[in-house]
């Protein structure tokens, strides 16, 4: 099991090596960087100025260099100016040029520093990951058991009408993406021409203080959508174990049908789903770009599109590999789990 | 000329289709006549599931057929009275002769909504197919041999799957599709690596079935590589980007911002196809026929696509039009974060991406797209769901 864990922290480490690298090199081609120059300098800029403006902050160097500095293996570029003073990867506003480290870079513990919000990386990441954080437990909250409830009712009576009513409702979520809930959702129930507006059709004052009218809308659009997905999976799996020989001899003994599935059959038929509930982390944070959009909720998908519209290089490297180590421990967790809920699985 | 209600309103879009109606109930009569014969497609008539799902892809198949007798408009003519007047507005201050009413609306640019959205099916229901299709020749031709031989060339091809499928899906988008990418030409270069696996695909079936006829086999694969390789190059040489060299011998050019679009779309659904392939290959190279096979002394390739490809089709059809759901979904997603297609694209996800800025006041320039997004989705997957039901019940 250890060896396990070592090896697969192996393959993760190299795979956001890799991805931190192609995420590098793509954001650090010749029109992004100009991009970069001319929003942070200003959008007259000329052909000369840009080249000096990146040429100074080190931008121009070889790729593998600039990556090697961000990674903090090389000691960030620097260039002191004919007034005195010194622009670099590492000087920070507000920071004296005595005190500028020399590496700043992620062995550092140093992420950045962000040119759209004009500070350090890892706090701004931080921030919005809690943000994120908090809207995604309510998901959790109301996915997890809804899907479960779902799929275990339309799967212990395999081919009855609530079956069928309970399947096709499921199908139906998972063909909605959030973009066309979400709309669908404010229209009904956030503006005047639906139902009247009963809640809000922005998330941003959740931010501060969320309550149900206004955080109802995003939860509940990011949780349809998985929630169809996993419940089916939890019907075909709890389908499964009612066809069992176990289930039948149970039946036989004369246990009621309440006490077959709570007690019986659910336990076994619970393994597959929780697999496909860590896999479907990934890709909430899909579900959680949208929503935080739509809904203007500041969160860490939010952070994404702006990091990425902006070309806010330092800031979507580590977005990046946030998304990288939630992708991969997701699969870490749901192996390690797979073979403790079920003994017959042995991990090699 | 007063509003019309609700009832005018649906009556008047239920003539409008009627070309539609008429090809939906052909295909319906001619299939269920002849459903002994059809096979697999044929069985799909015995489930009621598949039959919805079948006449929901099917209208929107019909209704980008006939696109341009269904419009009651032009999905670019703006007339200025109408700016985001509600469905039934009859339409005022324009030439005499075109249609009376805005049936679904105006939207903020004061086009008609019903017009954009049966026009923008044209884009979604030719886009999301056939990038399915080359994400399959890419997942199949990448697929079968890493599950076939296994070895370094499987870890190597799976590492990259991975690495792909670790990406979330929006960061590759805008890391791809943003215009100061597109001006360094990666997409391009992007499309002429990819494009070129339906041809090796084609080529590698062929020679791999007729090899042992050696004259008919000749003639297939230059067949093969001319008209392919002519669209291939027609293709990726487009005027404007880093990659134009055809000249007056260039075939056609992908409006703009379509082949960047297709492109990525492909690019994020090939390594799920991957996976899937090399899954099954790796299960069905252990039967007893493709030991049979290798015994006969057939190669690798006849093995992989003529033995292991046409017993893997089950789960490869299913997966194939779930998948297309999922890439409607995709190019929707584009839209909305509006990448790729020009804003006044009317494709459903731009379209829903424009209508949401006004959404609490005026809802339904981004209804109308949603909910023709969610019913071709709901139709590809309950038509998924009934080709499983039927192709596992034998």
């Amino acid at each position: 099991m250890g060896l396990f864990i070592l090896r697969r922290s192996g393959v993760m480490l190299l795979t956001a090596l890799c991805l931190t690298f192609i995420v590098f090199f793509l954001t650090n081609l010749g029109p992004n960087l100009e991009k970069l120059a001319k929003t942070q300098g200003n959008f007259r800029m000329t052909e000369a100025e840009v080249a000096s403006y990146l040429g100074d902050r080190g931008y121009l160097q070889p790729t593998m260099y600039k990556y090697a500095e961000w990674l903090g293996v090389k000691p960030g570029f620097k260039t002191v100016k004919e007034d005195g003073s010194v622009v670099g990867r590492c000087v920070r506003p507000g920071v004296p040029v005595e005190e500028t480290p020399e590496y700043c870079g992620l062995l550092q513990g140093n992420w950045g520093f962000s040119t759209v919000f004009k500070d350090d990386v890892s706090e701004i990441v931080w921030k919005r990951l809690g943000l994120t954080g908090y809207l995604m437990f309510w998901v959790m909250l109301v996915m997890v058991p809804g899907a479960l409830i779902f799929g275990v009712l339309s799967g212990m009576r395999e081919g009855s009408r609530t079956d069928r009513t309970l399947s096709t409702t499921a199908i139906t979520f998972t063909a909605t993406p959030e973009y066309v809930s979400g709309v669908i959702f404010i229209a009904l129930f956030a503006s005047s021409a639906g139902f009247g507006r009963i809640f809000k059709g922005s998330a941003t004052s959740a931010m501060e203080s969320a309550n149900f009218e206004n955080f109802f809308l995003p939860v509940i659009t990011i949780s349809l959508y998985g929630l169809g997905y996993i419940a089916r999976m939890t019907r075909a799996s709890m389908a499964e174990v009612m066809t069992a020989q176990y289930i039948r001899t149970a039946r036989l003994k004369g246990v009621s049908f309440r006490n077959i599935v709570l007690k019986h059959a659910l336990r076994n038929a619970l393994i597959a789903p929780f697999t496909v509930i860590m896999l479907q982390i990934p890709w909430l944070l899909n579900g959680v770009v949208i929503v935080e959009t739509l809904f203007n909720y500041k969160g860490f998908g939010w952070l994404l599109v702006q990091a990425a519209g902006n070309n806010d290089i330092d800031l979507l490297l580590a977005c990046s590999v946030v998304a990288v180590v939630v992708v991969l421990l997701t699969q870490l967790i749901s192996d390690i789990g797979y073979v403790f809920l079920n003994p017959r699985i042995r991990v090699s | 000329m007063e509003l019309l209600s609700w009832g005018a309103i649906i009556t008047q879009i239920l003539i409008q289709f009627i070309p539609v109606w008429i090809a939906l109930f052909l295909t319906f009569t001619v299939s269920i006549m002849f459903k002994r014969k059809l096979g697999l497609y044929g069985k799909l008539f015995d489930s009621p599931i598949g039959m919805v799902g079948y006449a929901l892809v099917m209208f929107w198949v019909f209704t980008a057929i006939f696109a341009d007798l269904i419009m009651t408009h032009d999905p670019l003519a703006q007339i200025s009275s109408m700016k985001n007047k509600v469905p039934g507005t009859p339409v005022s201050g324009a030439d005499e002769g075109i249609f009376e009413h805005y049936l679904l609306g105006g939207d903020a640019l004061a086009r008609d909504v019903f017009s954009r959205m049966v026009k923008g099916s044209q884009i979604v229901v030719t886009i999301a197919p056939f990038a399915t299709l080359f994400a399959f020749m890419v997942g199949i031709t990448l697929g079968l041999p890493a599950g076939y031989f296994g070895g370094k060339f499987d870890t190597v091809l799976s590492f990259l799957a991975n690495l792909i499928l670790a990406f979330p899906v929006i960061l590759l988008f805008y890391l791809l599709v943003t215009p100061e990418i597109v001006a360094t030409g990666l997409p391009t270069y992007m499309a002429m690596v990819l494009f070129l696996f339906p041809i090796i695909f084609l080529v590698i079936l062929f020679n791999s079935r007729f090899f042992t006829q050696p004259q008919k086999r000749n003639i297939m694969v230059a067949a093969i590589v001319g008209v392919g390789g002519w669209l291939y190059l027609s293709l990726i040489s487009q005027s404007n980007t880093p990659v134009n060299f055809m000249g007056a011998l260039d075939g056609f050019d992908v409006a703009g911002g379509i082949l960047i679009v297709f492109v990525s779309v492909v690019f994020v659904n090939s390594p799920t196809v991957f996976r899937i392939v090399r899954g099954l290959a790796l299960d069905i190279q252990t039967r007893d026929y493709v030991a049979a096979a290798q015994t006969r002394g057939e190669g690798p390739w006849y093995i992989m696509l003529w033995e292991i490809l046409p017993n893997a089709r089950g789960p490869l059809i299913v997966d194939f039009c779930l998948r297309i759901g999922y890439t409607t979904i995709l190019l929707g997603t584009l839209g909305f974060f509006g990448l790729g297609l020009p804003p006044e694209s009317p494709d459903w996800g731009t379209t829903i991406n424009a209508g949401r800025r006004l959404l609490s006041a005026f809802p339904h320039p981004a209804i109308v797209p949603a909910v023709a997004l969610v019913t071709l989705v709901l139709g590809l997957n309950l038509l998924a769901d009934g080709l499983r039901e039927e192709s596992l019940r034998d």
